[in-house]
């Protein structure tokens, strides 16, 4: 039940699509938040808890993908068209590919900011910055770039979605339940 | 026996000498100075996580020196500081510091200190206490203070000491940046 087959989701990847998806969606709104608090201090402090939960995401992530490369990927349904089966795994890999590219910009930003402050995840440990140039120039450019790709990412998540509920309530097949439970995955959602 | 007592006779008449010349050249400091903001300074730092630190200075304040030269202890300091003032070479941080994060100079103009006991420590030294009051908050803080000369009716201090910036509700940042503020401060005054 740990591990995918052709046709379920095992635990391990369930939760980790779960989890993964929470925080990438409150990672969003934190960090659209804020940069609009009028409070400097609460916005210090919301700043340092998006940096902590931006390399809690990153771990998972890399997790998530290392999960993937080792494991199955249940097939998609029969039913499902030629358009959709190709859309799908493009729009899968763009996933992937923000949930990786959004924290890291944000870790490529407070690397190379001119405010030098250190990221303390948590308050546990300190994680060190990526060896880049400090400038003013830089910093602004990578805010752009950060919020950019997050608006980006933000964008294939809300596809994701629209996509989920509409096998689940159009299509009626098993394609998002399948992500809440293995025990999901056999079960027939056709009309009687 | 007796060698001792005379040694014990000795080193109480070179104290007692020690102290009447210190004590002539408090006589001659006695007085009330003005500090000036012309060859005074009030740096301050605070380390962070990981090395390295924040520093700044107050570029305006105002106080002054009342040094009693028949009883030092009834000795008075006053300085006033103007949080506004702050400069750290960087403008977004300055910004930071004045906001509600830290000093909040919108509601909160002035930071005073007022001595309420003087304690020489040496011919040249002695540690001040007093209240310092930053944002409502008034709590009790020491300070060392060195003589660093007296010339012309000018005088010089140099003043160092540390403070918890908890107290003062400016923890903001705390762990990332050390709670305690480290002062080095140099008052020039002119009698008058």
């Amino acid at each position: 039940m740990l591990c995918n087959t052709t046709t379920r989701y095992g635990w391990a990847a369930i939760i980790l699509h779960w989890l993964i998806g929470l925080i990438f969606i409150g990672q969003f709104l934190l960090g659209w938040t804020m940069v609009r608090i009028a409070s400097q201090r609460t916005s210090f402090e919301l700043i340092q808890l998006h940096k902590s939960f931006g390399f809690l995401l990153l771990g998972l992530v890399l997790i998530r993908i290392g999960w993937r490369l080792g494991n199955l990927s249940p097939e998609l349904p029969e039913e499902v068209g030629p358009v959709e089966r190709r859309a799908a795994p493009a729009v899968h890999l763009g996933l992937y590919a923000a949930q990786l590219v959004v924290p890291l910009s944000g870790w490529v930003l407070v690397s190379v900011s001119v405010l030098e402050i250190p990221s303390v995840p948590f308050n546990l440990f300190v994680m060190p910055h990526l060896p880049l140039q400090v400038s003013e120039a830089a910093e602004n450019f990578w805010i752009f770039g950060h919020k950019w790709l997050a608006y980006a990412g933000i964008a294939l998540v809300v596809l994701h979605i629209l996509a989920a509920f509409r096998h689940h309530f159009w299509l009626r097949d098993v394609v998002l339940v399948r992500m809440i439970s293995p025990f999901f995955a056999n079960r027939s959602r056709k009309p009687e | 026996m007796s060698l001792r007592v005379l040694g014990a006779a000795t080193l109480i008449a070179v104290g007692l000498l020690g102290d009447v010349a210190s004590a002539v050249a408090l006589s001659d400091a006695a007085g009330r100075y003005a500090i000036s903001n012309n060859g005074s300074s009030i740096r301050f730092a605070i380390g962070k996580i990981g090395g390295g630190g924040l520093a700044g200075a107050f570029g305006q304040f105002k106080g002054t020196i009342r040094i009693d030269g028949g009883d030092i202890a009834r000795s008075k300091v006053d300085i006033t500081i103007f949080p506004d003032s702050v400069g750290t070479g960087q403008g977004r941080i300055d910004a930071f510091l004045k906001s509600d994060a830290v000093f909040d100079v919108a509601n909160s103009r002035q930071i005073t200190f007022r001595s309420t006991s003087v304690q020489r420590t040496g011919d040249n030294s002695a540690i001040i206490t007093g209240q310092l009051t930053a944002r409502g908050h008034t709590n009790t803080e020491k300070f060392t203070a060195e003589l660093q000369g007296l010339k012309g009716g000018q005088i010089r201090f140099r003043v160092s000491g540390q403070v918890f910036r908890s107290r003062y509700q400016m923890d903001v940042g705390t762990p990332i940046y050390s709670n305690i503020v480290a002062f080095d401060m140099e008052f020039s005054g002119r009698r008058g």
